[in-house]
């Protein structure tokens, strides 16, 4: 594939004089995750099919902290945050789109009381303000028709009350949006948050990502929708053990609309 | 009536509301056991949150059985409790029906006192079959064995007798006023839709014998009612007072914001200020606490976490939706709550018998009531958090324990402690080197 994306870092952008629209946090898993990269790479293209001026951090990026403060360990989380302030600070940045529900909560919600003020807006939410603002025009293509439930990140849903963006971005592929019995402020969480994707669970009686992935295979999608990396690898893991990977797709929404613009 | 009576009725009284301040003051002082935590700001948003959430049950009726039948029950016990002002007033000075005199009004409001008796009666009766006879699963599970168990049903064996007496009350009152020609003080007065089909069972009865059993009727509903009361000290039924300051203080953040801890902010901005002096001596301050970062006993907690345990009802809402307990792991955010109250009463009553002062007991909440495993097993999902009908928060309480965990005893599981390490070492959960980050961008 002959790629060619436009990604300008922070330190470019200084050196032009210029400062971006919009700074693109990564994150770590959107940096460094096989599958997250992916959707790293389907909002990058969005991005530049709109034309907008954005710049990442690059190599000047470092985790939010987030794992560290949910796992308990306040030192590391601030000190995480006060290393990322002094950069983010230091190129003036003002507004800041993450795919990463973890760092989008926790830059908009736990930054600005250490220092760190930025209008912070999930990436679903951007393209929504692209659409409205008539700067990007998507269409179903391949997606047209298709049943598709969305799995509500608690970062982003209960953490943070977004549950629209990412809905209004799959009806505007024409896609028959289909709703878990547990969705919105009721959704079940995916396994991975508070620090438990990088651990294993308690004994128990079945893994969370299958609960989950049982409430989204309920409504027999075609695509499970989702709009955050960690949960993306815990239902892809729930539908291969499932053996279900040959009829049921997990897709972030970036990837939808990429994809269906065959960008 | 005689003054014995009226005498009697007085001291019933004092009692009655005497043990209920002591009891009042015994909570506010373990409330009191936590840290300070500020939550003055914004009072329109917080008295718009007392009045939606608990004075509104809006977040009751979300679960629409559960919220119906509860709102009947919570509006027979408000208004039922209008009638109570009459009793007291007839019972101190020896009247009878005082309020008579407002005539249609009164016919409307013992009517509707007396309807809702009756509905208070069914969906009580209700929710002893999703207690008892169903058994829906929040209601069986192993937080509730014993005591929470009893005290579920005590509560409404409670109603049942008090709605009763309410009503025998009035319809043998019903039964005198029907005397042909009048009887004694029984005068024409009220409504009553509901007590009118008890009233044939006194029948036969002599009116002088009827006149007794409405006296021990009254006598034994409003004794009832002071005894409940009381019992709300011992009881998970205290949200019936606390719900309304819990709701006011409760978190307005976003819920996905945890707190950051500012004794950390001060060491952490000391660390990394370059002109900072390594060698230099701490600075004295006589009034700084040693900190300990996080919570292993109430102590540590906040008023407000502890206002949260002492408000909750354990209808277990909260678990039944908490992803770590539905999939069979040992975490319950209700039992979260109930610990914690069962040690702040504990820590309570060791200061009650200590004249005042805490010996220390070799208990935490921590280890002797909440485990480990528990804590470690929350997704930090907010589930928990986004179902109490009253705005509790099981996980700052959780969140606070990992601290203690984490930061004074290093006691994370393996795995997390190698994420933590990779983030300090390189800045990312995993082992990528930071001088990797922006690779995907050349890669195909």
């Amino acid at each position: 594939m002959s790629e060619n994306l436009i990604v300008p870092t922070m330190a470019e952008m200084l050196a032009q004089g210029k400062q971006p629209e919009v700074l693109f946090w990564v994150g770590c898993a959107g940096s460094f995750d096989d599958r997250a990269k992916k959707i790293t790479k389907a909002f990058v293209r969005i991005l530049n099919r709109a034309n907008v001026p954005f710049a990442v951090l690059g190599t000047e990026e470092s985790c939010t902290g987030d794992p560290a403060k949910r796992a308990g360990n306040e030192f590391l989380f601030q000190m995480q945050a006060m290393m990322n302030i002094e950069v983010l600070n230091a190129y003036e940045a003002k507004k800041i789109v993450t795919a990463c529900p973890h760092c989008f909560n926790t830059l908009k919600n736990e930054y600005p009381e250490l220092g760190g003020k930025y209008e912070v807006v999930h990436h679903t939410e951007f393209l929504k303000s692209l659409l409205d603002d008539g700067r990007l025009t998507i269409e179903g293509g391949q997606f047209k028709g298709k049943r598709i439930t969305f799995h509500d990140p608690c970062y982003l849903g209960r953490a943070n009350n977004v549950y629209e963006a990412p809905r209004e971005l799959i009806l505007k592929l024409d896609a028959e949006l289909v709703e878990m019995k547990r969705s919105k402020a009721n959704g079940l969480c995916c396994g991975a948050g508070g620090a438990q994707m990088f651990k294993d669970a308690e004994p128990g009686n079945k893994e969370v990502n299958i609960e989950r992935t049982e409430d989204a295979l309920e409504t027999k999608p075609e695509i499970i929708a989702a709009g955050c990396p960690f949960c993306n690898t815990m239902m892809t893991d729930g539908i291969k053990n499932k053996e279900k990977e040959g009829e049921v797709k997990v897709m972030d929404i970036a990837e939808l609309i990429a994809n269906a613009q065959d960008l | 009536m005689s003054y014995l009576d009226n005498i009697l009725f007085a001291i019933l009284l004092v009692i009655g509301f005497g043990y209920f301040f002591t009891s009042v003051k015994k909570i506010r002082r373990n409330i009191n056991l936590g840290t300070d935590v500020n939550r003055s700001d914004n009072p329109k948003a917080r008295w718009t949150n007392m009045a939606m959430i608990a004075l509104g049950q809006s977040k009751m009726v979300k679960r629409p059985v559960a919220g119906i039948l509860h709102i009947i029950v919570y509006v027979g016990f408000v208004v039922i409790n209008i009638e109570l002002l009459e009793i007291i007033i007839d019972g101190l000075f020896g009247t009878h029906r005082v309020f008579a005199f407002i005539g249609a009004t009164y016919d409307v409001l013992i009517a509707s006192f007396e309807i809702l008796a009756f509905l208070v009666l069914v969906a009580v009766f209700a929710f002893w079959s999703r207690r008892n006879v169903i058994k829906l699963k929040r209601f069986v599970s192993s937080d509730l064995k014993g005591w929470p168990k009893n005290d579920g049903n005590y509560i409404l064996y409670f109603e049942v007798v008090l709605m009763t007496l309410f009503l025998l009350m009035n319809a043998s009152d019903l039964h005198l006023q029907n005397v042909p020609g009048g009887f004694s003080h029984f005068i024409k007065a009220g409504s009553f839709p509901i007590s009118q089909f008890i009233e044939p069972i006194f029948n036969g009865m002599s009116n002088e014998l009827v006149m007794l059993l409405s006296e021990i009727f009254w006598w034994l509903h409003i004794t009832g009612i002071l005894i409940f009361m009381n019992y709300l000290y011992f009881s998970k039924h205290l949200h019936i007072l606390l719900a309304f300051p819990n709701t006011y203080f409760a978190n307005l953040n976003p819920q996905g914001q945890f707190d950051n801890l500012e004794s950390v902010t001060k060491e952490v901005k000391l660390m990394m200020d370059p002109t900072a002096d390594p060698f230099a001596a701490a600075p004295v301050d006589d009034n700084a606490v040693p900190s300990k970062f996080g919570a292993s006993d109430i102590q540590d907690l906040n008023w407000v976490q502890l206002l949260n345990a002492y408000t909750c009802t354990e209808c277990g809402r909260c678990t039944s939706s908490c992803p770590a307990n539905i999939t069979g792991k040992k975490l319950s955010p209700r039992k979260i709550m109930m610990d914690t109250r069962d040690r702040m009463e504990e820590v309570g009553r060791n200061i009650d018998a200590n004249k005042g002062i805490f010996i220390p007991d070799n208990k935490t909440l921590l280890n002797d009531y909440i485990t480990a495993e528990e804590l470690w097993a929350c997704t930090s999902c907010n589930a928990c958090v986004e179902e109490c009908p009253v705005n509790i928060s099981p996980l700052s309480i959780i969140m606070d324990m990992r601290r203690y965990l984490v930061m004074e005893q290093s006691a994370a599981p393996m795995p997390v402690n190698a994420m933590m390490t990779n983030i300090e070492n390189n800045g990312a959960p995993w082992q990528y080197n930071q001088q990797d980050r922006l690779n995907w961008k050349n890669e195909n």
